[in-house]
């Protein structure tokens, strides 16, 4: 690859300045003159029917302008495909999870708007509810959905290759129930919007969106206008993490509904109480995991069957279940592969997308049982995972899965051999095993992850590229940056393509008005997709301001090259001018010339077989391997992790800072998986709904983490990149688990791991 | 309503407030200083950290008829004019953020922290910034700020 310039280099953030000195504005600072503030009404029980909404004497109380319930919206549902549209912007005529808004109401101030929603009376007829996905399959369990049979709102069932026999042949061959937890996204933003719906017919949202243009679409079907009057300007956002802010909410659409019914802008802004009660959180899920081997440890199937507990409504619950499926034949070798997947509708909060999407449960289960079998057969788990894992293809061959996901690079092997030749794995038996009541261990994973995620239906990513006079440019696309860096990335790939300094990019968010249609932040998706469509919009420009410095310099364009700046003729450098000088000339010359270039992105747009879990689910794989030390207090069963050490194969690291960040933080965040993230659930009532009691890390609980990284220079990414944070989510929680029974003997195969447990099973040991 | 005085980033404010209006909502609403942010509203995130002369509070938990009197100093008032404050600096060098909705008032704990202690160990730093969570960064970065601002303060 050609000398890079401003690609790899650690830059800060394009919006570090803003976001340190408070300037950068979220949704929740936005206001308007003459707006009013909008509260919801939630239902104070999981299953029942609604019988009746009164308003009257809410709407008596001074200062209230407008109450919407589910009615208004005159019939109204969306969903993630035309079969699933399962979900009311209020429930109708019946709720089906604890705290399911039913009513929303419009006032001159926030507690007024609440104490209207409080005065609002609704009848109920409590129905049975079920809260366990098991139960709810059974026949006779009480209907979430009448759609549906035995409440399975999704299922899958894959076939690759002949388990049974391969089963048969085993050496070994092991069965387990594993279980991850109820665990949520906890961005410290709360989802919040200021709509204004103005009575031209234009709808206009300030909006906490990682995905606007989902949100776009949703208030065009909504409200029927036509996606030309939908307008979702993007404000800074404060973490996403997939779920719930690629989706639309109650609050979003009566907001957008009470400033319609009162000509007013509305703003509402979801408390966290409320955010950790209903959002639309990761699925927890049941994993029956059956894994054969051969004597020398070499997988020979695995069977997994699947139940995720989807709560009331489907929301984005296909893909989930795709992605609990098709990412099991990475990142070791595997010749047999069965999936039986469902996912099942409950009286709980919605199951949903979170960072690590789907790949998280059944990488936790694999990863743990491969080493139960590792240690059945006294094989070290190092050396059972090298056995097993995937080769780097050679440069121009590809490695294609049993149910045809292909690989054309895969650093695996290379990140396990770096992973253990650091301290922390290497010197692990010179450590004390032992400190008093203290037991330590080590622990090791190993996880892939895709990048570039693709879905059925609307991929287009787009980039635009204005050239100013001053020889400054403006980059323009649809892809979000909820806080992953992907603005600074996108810029270095414009800048480094255009041969100009970073500075000289600006990057605005996202307005429907005006950037290009895009799917928005999941999947991993920016870096590739976004990236790839600046590249080729970078390239479009540089391709005219090539001819146009080739007829000033009579030499021809390819005799030209840009770089920080500075354009000049290779064969003589003594001819060259400032890139403002050419941007000048190529904006004069004729009348009115205009230098703009788009690209859209290209990767991965082949068939992807979803129901069958056929192909790939992005377009690039990241490999890790990630080790992990704990202490296990033998007494109380605390666990302190006081080290990860995290050597990943994402590609090339376009910004290193970010990247790293981005590892780090998924990792962080599977810690959290590993041991405190639970909502703990009482029939269908959010017993934790806060961040005291809801566990997230803190700065004490954070190990020292060093990364490794493992370039491989992936084709289809722009400059070689691959995912980077949704590896390290999902390694984190079996590198833990290793550790945890390293230090105790015991193997837990529920998350996470409390003290509670832990305490339970030394007990059970004894 | 109760009449207050208060010192906002050096300038002194009079307002008059109903009594269960937080420090918090008035920062936020009345003076307009929307840096500062809220996440919880119940004193468990720490992104509505500012500095209540000189101690880091959770402005979410503080009644506005309590900062009577007070100096406050909410993220605003740390740059002067183009010049970000060393700590704010080294966030931005170090990576210290990436959404940025705890950036404020992780900024705030940690000012609170050098301003008292201007050489912490690592072990101080996580302890000064307990109170705040960071979703995003897993705090490596933000500790690694922390450092490099006390050294470039002169604290080593
Ligand atoms: S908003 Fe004050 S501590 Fe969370
Ligand atoms: S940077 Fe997002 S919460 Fe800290």
């Amino acid at each position: 690859m050609a000398e890079l310039s401003v690609i790899g280099q650690r830059v800060p953030r394009v919006d570090a300045w803003e976001k340190v000195t408070g300037q950068a504005k979220y949704a929740a600072d936005y206001s308007l003159p003459d707006m009013l503030w909008c509260k919801l009404l939630r239902s104070p029980y999981p299953h029942a029917r609604i019988l009746n909404i009164d308003t009257s004497k809410a709407k008596k109380l001074p200062g209230v302008r407008g109450i919407v319930t589910g009615k208004d919206f005159g019939g109204w549902s969306w969903g993630w495909m035309p079969a699933t549209r399962d979900e009311t912007p209020l429930a109708v005529d019946k709720v089906r999870y604890m705290a399911e808004a039913v009513a929303g109401v419009a006032a001159v101030d926030e507690d007024t708007a609440e104490q209207a929603a409080g005065l609002i009376k609704v009848e109920y007829e409590e129905l049975p509810g079920v809260f366990d996905p098991e139960e709810a399959m059974k026949d006779g369990a009480p209907k979430v959905h009448d759609y549906v049979k035995n409440n399975i709102s999704v299922e899958y069932h894959w076939n690759f290759g002949d388990v049974d026999k391969a089963f048969a042949e085993s050496h070994i061959v092991r069965e387990d129930r594993f279980r991850t937890a109820r665990a949520t996204h906890g961005y410290l933003e709360p989802p919040a919007i200021l709509a204004y719906y103005d009575p031209t017919g234009y709808i206009t949202v300030w909006a906490s969106k990682q995905s606007p243009y989902f949100h776009y679409r949703h208030l065009a079907a909504c409200f029927k206008v036509p996606l030309s009057r939908v307008r979702v300007i993007q404000p800074f956002i404060g973490g996403g993490f997939g779920g719930t802010k690629n989706d639309s909410l109650a609050g979003d659409f009566c907001a957008v509904l009470l400033s319609k019914m009162t000509g007013r802008p509305v703003k509402y802004i979801e408390s966290m109480e409320e955010e950790l009660a209903t959002s639309r959180r990761r699925h927890s899920v049941i994993v029956y995991s059956k894994m054969g081997v051969t004597k020398d440890g070499l997988l020979k199937a695995i069977q997994h069957r699947v139940v995720a507990d989807g709560g009331g409504y489907t929301a984005i619950g296909p893909l989930s279940m795709y992605l609990n499926g098709f990412m099991t034949t990475l990142p070791y070798k595997l010749p047999h592969f069965k999936f039986d997947a469902y996912r099942v509708f409950t009286n709980n909060p919605i199951g949903a997308a979170m960072r690590g999407h789907g790949v998280t449960h059944t990488r936790f289960a694999a990863e743990i049982q491969m080493e139960m079998l590792a240690e059945e057969l006294g094989i070290d788990p190092v050396e059972m995972r090298m056995r097993n894992a995937i080769d780097n293809p050679k440069p121009g061959e590809i490695y294609e899965t049993i149910n045809k996901v292909t690989l054309k690079t895969c650093g695996l092997k290379q990140a396990i051999k770096e992973a253990v030749e650091d301290p922390l794995w290497r010197d692990r038996d010179k450590l004390p095993k032992k400190e008093g009541a203290i037991s330590w261990g080590t622990g090791i994973s190993g996880s892939s992850y895709s990048g570039g995620a693709r879905q059925m239906g609307h991929q287009a990513c787009a980039a635009i590229i204005r050239l100013c006079e001053d020889g400054t440019v403006n980059l323009i696309t649809g892809a979000t940056d909820c806080g992953q860096g992907s603005d600074t990335v996108l810029c270095m790939i414009a800048a480094e393509e255009l041969g100009i300094k970073l500075d000289d990019v600006a990057i605005k968010r996202v307005d429907t008005a005006y950037t290009p249609v895009d799917p928005g932040s999941y999947g991993s998706r920016v870096t590739i997709l976004a990236g790839q469509a600046t590249q080729k919009a970078a390239r479009e420009v540089k391709k005219q301001l090539l001819e146009t410095a080739a007829a000033n310099w009579q030499v021809k364009p390819e005799d030209i090259e840009i770089r920080l700046g500075e354009v000049f003729v290779k064969s003589d450098p003594e001819k060259k001018m400032p890139f403002i000088r050419l941007a000048r000339i190529a904006c004069y010359s004729g009348t009115g010339a205009v230098i703009m270039g788009t690209g859209y992105s290209s990767y991965g747009i082949e068939h992807l077989d979803l129901t069958n879990g056929i192909g790939n689910g992005g377009c690039s794989y990241s490999f890790t391997a990630h080790t992990a030390r704990v202490g296990v207090d033998m007494e109380t069963g605390q666990i302190t992790t006081t080290d990860f050490t995290i050597a990943s194969d994402c590609g090339r690291l376009l910004s290193p800072v970010q990247a790293e960040g981005q590892i780090e933080g998924g990792a962080i965040q599977g810690l959290g998986q590993a041991l405190y993230e639970d909502f703990i659930m009482d029939r269908g009532k959010t017993l934790n709904p806060t961040f005291l009691d809801y566990k997230m890390p803190h700065a004490l609980d954070v190990p020292n983490i060093k990364l490794i990284d493992i370039v491989t220079d992936d084709p289809f990414g722009p400059f070689g990149a691959k995912e980077t944070s949704e590896g390290s989510i999902v390694s984190a929680p079996p590198a833990v688990v290793s550790a945890i029974h390293d230090a105790t003997g015991i193997w837990f195969k529920e998350l996470p791991v409390t003290p509670e447990k832990v305490v339970k099973a030394l007990k059970e040991k004894k | 309503m109760k009449e207050i005085n208060l010192t906002v980033n050096n300038q002194p404010y009079r307002l008059s407030v109903p009594p269960r209006r937080t420090l918090l909502e008035v920062i936020r609403e009345d003076l307009g200083l929307t840096g500062t942010k809220e996440g919880c509203g119940l004193g468990e995130c720490g992104a509505c950290t500012v500095l209540m002369d000189g101690q880091a509070i959770n402005s979410c938990l503080v009644l506005a008829a309590e900062a009577d009197g007070k100096q406050i100093t909410t993220v605003e008032g740390l740059a002067s004019g183009d010049k970000l404050h060393p700590i704010q600096q080294a966030f931005v060098d170090h990576g210290g953020l990436q959404c940025g909705f705890c950036t404020p008032g992780m900024i705030m704990s940690a000012k609170a922290l050098l301003d008292k202690n201007p050489t912490p160990t690592e072990e101080e730093i996580k302890q000064g910034i307990t109170g705040n969570l960071c979703r995003c960064t897993g705090y490596t970065k933000i500790i690694e700020s922390i450092k490099a601002a006390a050294e470039n303060m002169g604290g080593k």
